[in-house]
């Protein structure tokens, strides 16, 4: 598998992954390994292809294992492909008082798909998440970096609006901000 | 008017920046930490009182002391920026509007523990406050108050913000070392404590945020001056992340001592309930912390007030009291589900099971389920006492606390509200459908 693997950072993201693991005392470069699923999430369109995580792991010089055990642990590492903007609403006891299931029928219905699918056109993929630490401004949802707050239905239409206007990929974040 | 300590320039413009911060004070404490030596700040830091501000309350300044000094391994000081208890959301409050008070108090207890390179481990999706955090830190550094000899103090020192990838369970102690170490965020078999062998098998003291940043008014105050706010041996200041059915959510820095009914129907806090409602419950210190009734949340058995205080708010033990936790305090009005509420904490406990421990993994799946099945119309008074079974097998039978989490929660909405699972049982129709259409644009149901 390793020896059929095509994917390569860009020179910015492999620049940011080098500048990662000198974070970490030498030998212990495993660390880096979160902070790079996420340069590699960024960079590979959204999602963790094995590929994607082969090729972490030969930036770690670690074993793919030890890159798929940690990948499938964690809740933002997508392990499918995801449309590009993905919408993500907290639906935990605070957000649930504020009528975060209603957010989410009211998108459903909108994208005419059910929480955990992808549009056909690939634009979105709705997901219910777990508490986001947002509780004092509930409703609320996440797209990319960016919490929207304090959600009402009208706002939740203006904000998917948007999304279409504008294709914003979900982490460009990782590779396009200046990282020291 | 509580003291603030944390909270007082947070509305100063422009005070995320270092010159903003500086102008108002920031950094001082650092300087006169420096000029103290490491077991004097301990020593301020243990007078203090002060207890960790993330929900399991232990003493900050006796954590600091347990450190194992080796000669020749380094020590670390790991901050805990993983905020994930539902109800809680101060840590991020304040980690975006004042990132160098976080960056100040980690600088000085790393120099009061003699870490040279400590990190900041914040949950993955607050990927902007990341942003916001390194930016602060870039200037630090090209201030000369991060790096080689900060304030030329003859001290080094380096501060790197780690992020994770969405796991609750990273908050706990060892699961975030783990997850540092770019492992699963499996917690760890204590002993050994990570006060002796912690990050990298290396000597780690771990502190919540609000714990790290709380040691800034420590070292400019002195301990003994901090500690003479607050009741007994509940000292200082506490951050109160209020949310639910209150007229005014957000973050409130009180002085531990204030009364729970003044906290939630003074105008400078809650605000009282919101649309004119009744109060019905409260869950006082993040999802984890047993969920009281209007009555028991209010006044203690005895009748007397209850306090915003470790003490008060665990008064009665777990028959009629609670626990301050992290201090998500999240107010239920009377048109509330307790069932439905206590459904989505249980979903959420069944999502963040790290899976190590059978009794959590399991139980956690079986609470969920048969929640479901209630809410469902489909419940037996013997589900009833099946939940109640499960939970009390979960508590004290894992690795970590997150089965004490999931449990309390089911164990308390039984304890205090069991006629409400009853009725649902006997009666479905009288199951509450949630419609929150008044509020999301006066939309009427029919949309759905």
């Amino acid at each position: 598998m390793n020896n059929e693997n095509k994917l390569k950072f860009s020179d910015d993201a492999l620049a940011l992954a080098q500048r990662m693991i000198k974070r970490y005392p030498e030998g212990k470069q495993k660390s880096a390994l979160i902070p790079l699923l996420h340069v590699a999430q960024a960079e590979f369109g959204g999602w963790l292809s094995s590929d994607a995580m082969d090729y972490v792991a030969s930036l770690l010089d670690i074993t793919s294992i030890e890159v798929y055990e940690v990948a499938s642990f964690y809740s933002m590492f997508n392990l499918k492909p995801v449309g590009k903007c993905v919408i993500e609403v907290c639906h935990t006891g605070p957000c649930w008082l504020l009528g975060s299931d209603d957010i989410v029928k009211y998108i459903e219905k909108k994208l005419s798909i059910k929480a955990g699918q992808t549009t056909a056109d690939g634009m979105f993929t709705l997901k219910t998440v777990e508490c986001l630490a947002s509780c004092g401004t509930a409703p609320m949802m996440q797209i990319g970096d960016t919490y929207h707050e304090n959600l009402t239905l009208s706002k939740v239409d203006d904000i998917i609006h948007e999304c279409k206007a504008t294709v914003v990929d979900h982490v460009t974040h990782w590779s396009k901000k200046e990282i020291k | 008017m509580g003291r603030k300590l944390l909270t007082e320039n947070i509305n100063v413009p422009g005070i995320q920046s270092l010159d903003v911060y500086r102008q108002h004070g920031g950094y001082e404490g650092l300087k006169i930490a420096l000029g103290m030596s490491p077991d004097a700040i301990v020593e301020e830091v243990k007078k203090s009182g002060l207890r960790g501000r993330g929900g399991a309350g232990f003493p900050t300044g006796m954590k600091w002391s347990f450190l194992a000094k080796p000669d020749g391994v380094p020590r670390h000081l790991v901050c805990n920026a993983d905020e994930s208890e539902p109800g809680t959301f101060k840590d991020r409050y304040m980690m975006e509007r004042i990132p160098h008070l976080l960056i100040e108090g980690m600088a000085i207890g790393s120099f009061a523990l003699g870490a040279n390179t400590s990190y900041i481990y914040i949950r993955g999706e607050l990927l902007y406050v990341f942003h916001i955090l390194q930016k602060a830190i870039d200037d630090a550094y090209a201030a000369g108050l991060l790096g080689k000899n900060i304030m030329g103090s003859g001290f080094d020192f380096d501060l790197h913000v780690h992020c994770g990838a969405g796991a609750y369970i990273c908050g706990e102690e060892t699961a975030l070392i783990e997850s540092l170490e770019g492992k699963r965020g499996n917690p760890r078999i204590k002993p050994p404590f990570p006060a002796i062998q912690g990050l990298w098998q290396r000597p780690t003291v771990v502190n919540n945020v609000e714990s790290v940043m709380a040691v800034v008014p420590i070292v400019k105050m002195g301990g003994d001056e901090y500690a003479k706010i607050g009741v007994g041996k509940s000292t200082g200041t506490k951050l109160i992340s209020a949310c639910g059915h209150i007229n005014k959510p957000g973050v409130y820095e009180i002085e531990l001592g204030l009364p729970v009914e003044e906290f939630i129907y003074s105008d400078e806090y809650c605000g009282g309930i919101r649309n004119g409602k009744a109060l019905k419950a409260v869950v006082a210190g993040g999802s984890s912390v047993p969920i009281l009734p209007k009555d028991l949340i209010l006044k203690l058995s005895n009748g007397e007030p209850r306090l915003m205080t470790y003490e008060s708010l665990s008064d009665g033990g777990f028959i009629t009291g609670t626990m301050l936790g992290s201090g998500g305090f999240i107010v239920m009005d009377e048109d509330t589900s307790v069932v439905k509420n206590l459904y989505t904490f249980s979903r959420f406990y069944h999502h963040e099971s790290c899976g190590q421990c059978s009794p959590c993994r399991e139980g956690t799946g079986w609470m969920e389920k048969i929640l479901h099945k209630i809410l469902d119309g489909h419940g037996t008074l013997e589900d009833v006492d099946l939940l109640w079974d499960i939970q009390s097998k979960i508590e004290g039978k894992t690795i970590c606390p997150l089965g004490e989490a999931a449990a309390w929660p089911v164990a308390s909405a039984i304890r205090h509200f069991r006629s409400e699972f009853e009725e649902y049982v006997k009666n479905p129709s009288s199951i509450k459908k949630d419609n929150h259409y008044y509020r999301l644009n006066n939309i009427s149901p029919e949309v759905a």
